[in-house]
């Protein structure tokens, strides 16, 4: 046997360097153009950690925190499609806003929301608090029970912030126990204090109960 | 029996295999039309996706990836070649390693199964089985294209 010729063959062609993420990107550009991109996905990088960001045709589906980082897009082939490809360009937009979000330069996302990972009554609660629920102010599980319509099911609505599949965006960090106690957080309880001390809503805010909490600027009340 | 789907992100197998996937059409094409053949056989791995498929996503992929490399070589036959270009016998004029003699040059000059045969097996250490999963021919037949293909490289290049 030839040993030159055959490791000559195994060091493969020469490719420039970034041809291949060229061709990439402006493959996955061309099938985007023709509607075969079913979930876009991209990587954020946050002062809470990289976030996985997913968007389908009606908009943003899913945000993921970092111990998310590896599992999204298998999950999302399973729930979803598995037409599953990193698409950044088409989450520029939800990029743009969280960056303004985390600067403390925006207090409002101006964003279309995908909810059709969550079903029914959680997907009821969860429209609620991303339309009626603002920057800095926050509600008890009970009250956004009542907000949605269902005054006695604030289980239900601890289970669909428990599984709301867009955090920070759609914000159960703003639901808190009733009297102010923090509750839970899929992103970790350090991550729901500080995105409501970001939001002047402090940590421990004591809990006026009246349904209209104003924001407040004190970030550290006791 | 009908095989379901798969589930698997199409991403999952773009980073697992894009990037051989491009290297090897590069080898068996050139720069440019291997960069083509890469995008089309995305473009066409995406609509075809998923799969009816269990097993080797990485055989599929490389099928839709072999009838774009017959469909750019059967263009390329058709269109005139620059001399010198594609060497057709052993010339050992000019220094041997120049741009037109090189390795990877000759490889595209030899027949489709050849061709595919050796730059998997060798360019890209495939198993034979799965060499012959993506070319539709036997284990046997895979064997005999890689030496075939080895001999001429061989007589060419020495």
């Amino acid at each position: 046997m030839s040993d030159a010729l055959l490791a000559e063959l195994t060091l493969g062609p020469p490719i420039e360097a970034g041809a291949h993420a060229a061709a990439t990107a402006s493959a996955l550009a061309r099938a985007d153009r023709e509607g075969l991109v079913e979930v876009a996905l991209a990587h954020q990088d946050s002062p809470i950690g990289v976030l996985t960001l997913a968007a389908t045709s009606a908009g943003l589906v899913r945000v993921g925190f970092p111990r998310e980082h590896d599992t999204m897009a298998d999950e999302l082939a399973v729930e979803l499609s598995p037409r599953v490809v990193e698409l950044p360009k088409r989450l520029d937009r939800v990029r743009r806003q969280l960056d303004e979000y985390f600067a403390g330069r925006r207090r409002d996302f101006d964003l279309d929301v995908d909810l059709r990972l969550a079903r029914g009554f959680r997907r009821t609660v969860l429209e609620r608090l991303y339309e009626d629920v603002g920057y800095g102010q926050t509600r008890s599980y009970l009250e956004l029970a009542a907000m949605a319509g269902s005054p006695r099911a604030s289980r239900a609505v601890g289970s669909a912030m428990a599984t709301n599949p867009v955090p920070i965006v759609v914000p159960c960090h703003r639901v808190l126990r009733t009297g102010g106690a923090l509750g839970g957080y899929g992103g970790g309880l350090d991550v729901k204090r500080w995105l409501l001390a970001l939001e002047g809503a402090g940590g421990q805010l004591p809990f006026d109960g009246s349904g209209g909490a104003q924001p407040s600027f004190e970030a550290r009340s006791s | 029996m009908p095989t379901p789907t798969t589930t698997v992100p199409f991403q999952a197998v773009l980073d697992a295999h894009g990037s051989a996937l491009h290297r090897h059409l590069v080898g068996v094409l050139g720069p440019h039309d291997g960069a083509d053949a890469y995008q089309e056989t995305l473009l066409a791995a995406l609509r075809a996706w998923p799969p009816r498929h269990d097993g080797n996503l990485r055989a599929w992929l490389f099928t839709v990836a072999h009838r774009k490399v017959i469909d750019h070589a059967r263009a390329r036959d058709r269109r005139p070649v620059p001399v010198g270009s594609v060497p057709e016998h052993g010339s050992s004029g000019g220094i041997g390693a120049g741009p037109d003699l090189d390795l990877w040059a000759v490889v595209r000059s030899l027949p489709d199964k050849q061709r595919a045969a050796v730059a998997l097996r060798h360019g890209d250490d495939w198993s034979y089985a799965d060499i012959a999963a993506v070319l539709g021919i036997s284990e046997a037949a895979v064997r005999q294209n890689v030496t075939a293909g080895l001999d001429r490289l061989r007589e060419v290049l020495t």
